[in-house]
């Protein structure tokens, strides 16, 4: 199967930080590389470079065949880009938003209207065609965002973190038109800080953290790379907390996580579930559940930098 | 050909944007509108003796304040599209990398023309007759225009420097209201102290307002006019490589961790 983005050694500096540090990737065509990472890791980055927005300082990078440096114009045909930074125009009715960029594209006024129409259609914005966007809510902007995108019908398409700050629902009708436009063919390429939406939307996963590509492959196998399933228990009396973190932690050998009262640990060896059973039932120490999950993208992040995955508290905002 | 579509496409969103935003159509209308009747009706007695001959002096100085002021709008608006990602959205398409800005400072030229036309036609309601040749209209206007689009260069460099659209508004306030009233727009060159007369009298304003006059009411023109340009050659020649070079940089070091 042919390449649609192929990425080698790919580095940009921005003053003393390294956005990226040698990334190499390949995206084959007709297929979703999920690119997970958090705040700060070089999504944005890398997503801008191959959309023909930055300059990488080295490396090549190519889309749809094109050299993203030299060949930028033939780039900018093929592609659609919705993201935290390419947005729409608020001050815009929505299908003014979708009418403009037709016109740019270089659609007849007539081609303009149709194709304008058919995408407030699909993307239920009908009703609102004909008011400012700056009065739309979150999931409407992102479906509007999407729909100015998808104009031109991209083969080759960016979602830098599509779905942050939208709500459930909205997340999910996003991830459905995703998984529709994938299906007519299209290739995607998803930069995301929520390991379920990589997990769900993903063929293949890319993990990239502090510049550079730490893991990739499906979803499966990076769970399966981590090797472990996770022993979690739920105390009920939080006198117990550190008590049962102890047990977790001599049973499974690892340090054990604690986020309120649930206490959690990579378990290697399924025999580490009973163990736990008797050290509780030994102390009498009530719980509200105990299980071994099989791993989660979560615990691949974790195991791989050390670190959750995901927004926290001190996390800047990627670009200022 | 297809470029110049793609330019003319993108003045047309400036140009839609305002009927959804009409307190800024406000901005270009009402205000100088209000501008002129309040200078006219409180000052035209003290400075000219009376508001019929103070029109003429008046007029062209509140054309070009506003003509000055309107140009704002280019940095606020190009850097609201660079805060809020639309102008990325535009350098993603296949489009020539000049043309966003073109597109923005050809409506802005459109809605400069509007204001021109508006005001003059208010003066008319107000009494005011040009005496000069018809001609002086159109060359007024092309000689108003030819100093926008040289001074929209500064605010394209405001627009890019600065962190918001509503900072762009300060600086258009904050700068601009000196650099239009220590000028002749509202009082006769002698009336001023002899130390400002000197500063008044190298104001670009100052050049424009007097051409106008000469244009539309008669007297000289030639002078201030060619002292207009020099002025316009000299900004761009300072600010468009300014701007451009702001624009890139500004472009080149985002999506990185600050």
């Amino acid at each position: 199967m042919p390449a649609a983005i192929q990425i080698a050694d790919l580095s940009k500096r921005f003053g003393a930080t390294q956005a990226l540090a040698g990334v190499d990737l390949c995206v084959p065509e007709g297929t979703v590389l999920g690119l997970l990472g958090p705040n700060g890791a070089g999504k944005t980055t890398l997503v801008r470079i191959l959309a023909t927005l930055l300059q990488a300082d080295a490396g090549e990078a190519r889309v749809g065949g094109f050299d993203v440096r030299t060949q930028a114009h033939q780039v900018r045909e093929l592609i659609g880009l919705t993201g935290q930074y390419a947005s729409v125009d608020e001050k815009l009715t929505g299908r003014e938003n979708l009418i403009l960029i037709a016109r740019l594209l270089g659609f007849s006024r007539a081609d303009a209207r149709d194709r304008t129409r058919s995408l407030l259609e699909q993307f239920h914005l009908l009703d609102a065609a004909h008011r400012a966007a700056k009065t739309y809510s979150g999931g409407m902007r992102r479906r509007l965002d999407l729909a100015a995108s998808l104009v031109g019908r991209p083969r080759i398409l960016f979602l830098d973190e599509p779905t942050t700050g939208l709500d459930p629902r909205a997340r999910l009708d996003l991830w459905q038109l995703v998984r529709g436009l994938v299906g007519e063919g299209t290739t995607v390429l998803l930069t995301t800080q929520y390991l379920d939406e990589a997990d769900a939307l993903a063929n293949e996963i890319a993990i990239i953290d502090q510049g550079r590509v730490i893991a990739s492959g499906t979803a499966q196998s990076l769970k399966a790379r981590v090797g472990h399933r996770n022993l979690e228990v739920v105390v009920r009396e939080r006198d117990d907390i550190a008590r049962v973190a102890a047990w977790v932690s001599r049973i499974t050998g690892r340090p054990a996580d604690i986020k309120g009262q649930r206490v959690s640990a990579p378990a290697a060896d399924p025999e580490h579930l009973p163990a736990l059973v008797r050290a509780l039932d030994e102390a009498g120490v009530p719980v509200d559940e105990l299980a071994l999950r099989g791993a989660s993208l979560d615990d691949v992040f974790l195991s791989l930098t050390g670190r959750r995955a995901g927004p926290g508290p001190d996390d800047a905002e990627e670009s200022a | 050909m297809r470029a110049l579509q793609q330019c003319l496409t993108l003045a047309w969103r400036s140009l839609v944007q305002v009927r959804h935003n009409p307190w800024e159509l406000g901005d270009y209308s009402i205000q100088p509108i209000l501008f002129l009747v309040l200078f006219l009706f409180v000052f035209g007695g003290a400075v000219a003796g009376s508001t019929e001959d103070y029109l003429s002096f008046i007029l062209p100085g509140v054309i070009v304040m506003n003509l000055v002021f309107v140009t704002v709008y280019v940095g606020h608006g190009l850097n609201s599209d660079l805060t809020k990602g639309v102008f990325d959205r535009l350098r993603a398409l296949p489009i020539p990398r000049w043309a966003p800005l073109a597109g923005r400072i050809l409506a802005d030229m459109v809605k400069q023309v509007l204001c021109i036309l508006l005001l003059l036609g208010v003066g008319f309601l107000l009494g005011f007759r040009m005496e000069a040749p018809w001609w002086g209209l159109p060359v007024m206007i092309v000689l108003l225009l030819a100093f926008a689009l040289s001074f929209s260069w500064v605010m394209v460099l405001v627009g890019v420097m600065s962190r918001d659209p509503e900072h762009v508004q300060l600086f258009g306030f904050t700068a601009l209201f000196p650099v239009t009233f220590v000028s002749n727009a509202f009082v006769p060159l002698e009336t001023l102290p002899s130390w400002l007369q000197t500063l008044v009298a190298l104001n670009p304003v100052t050049m424009l307002v007097d051409s106008c006059r000469g244009l539309l009411s008669g007297g000289p023109v030639l002078g201030p006019a060619l002292g207009a340009l020099v002025w316009a050659a000299i900004i761009t020649a300072i600010f468009a490589p300014l701007s451009v070079r702001a624009l890139n940089r500004r472009l080149m070091g985002q999506g990185g961790a600050a």
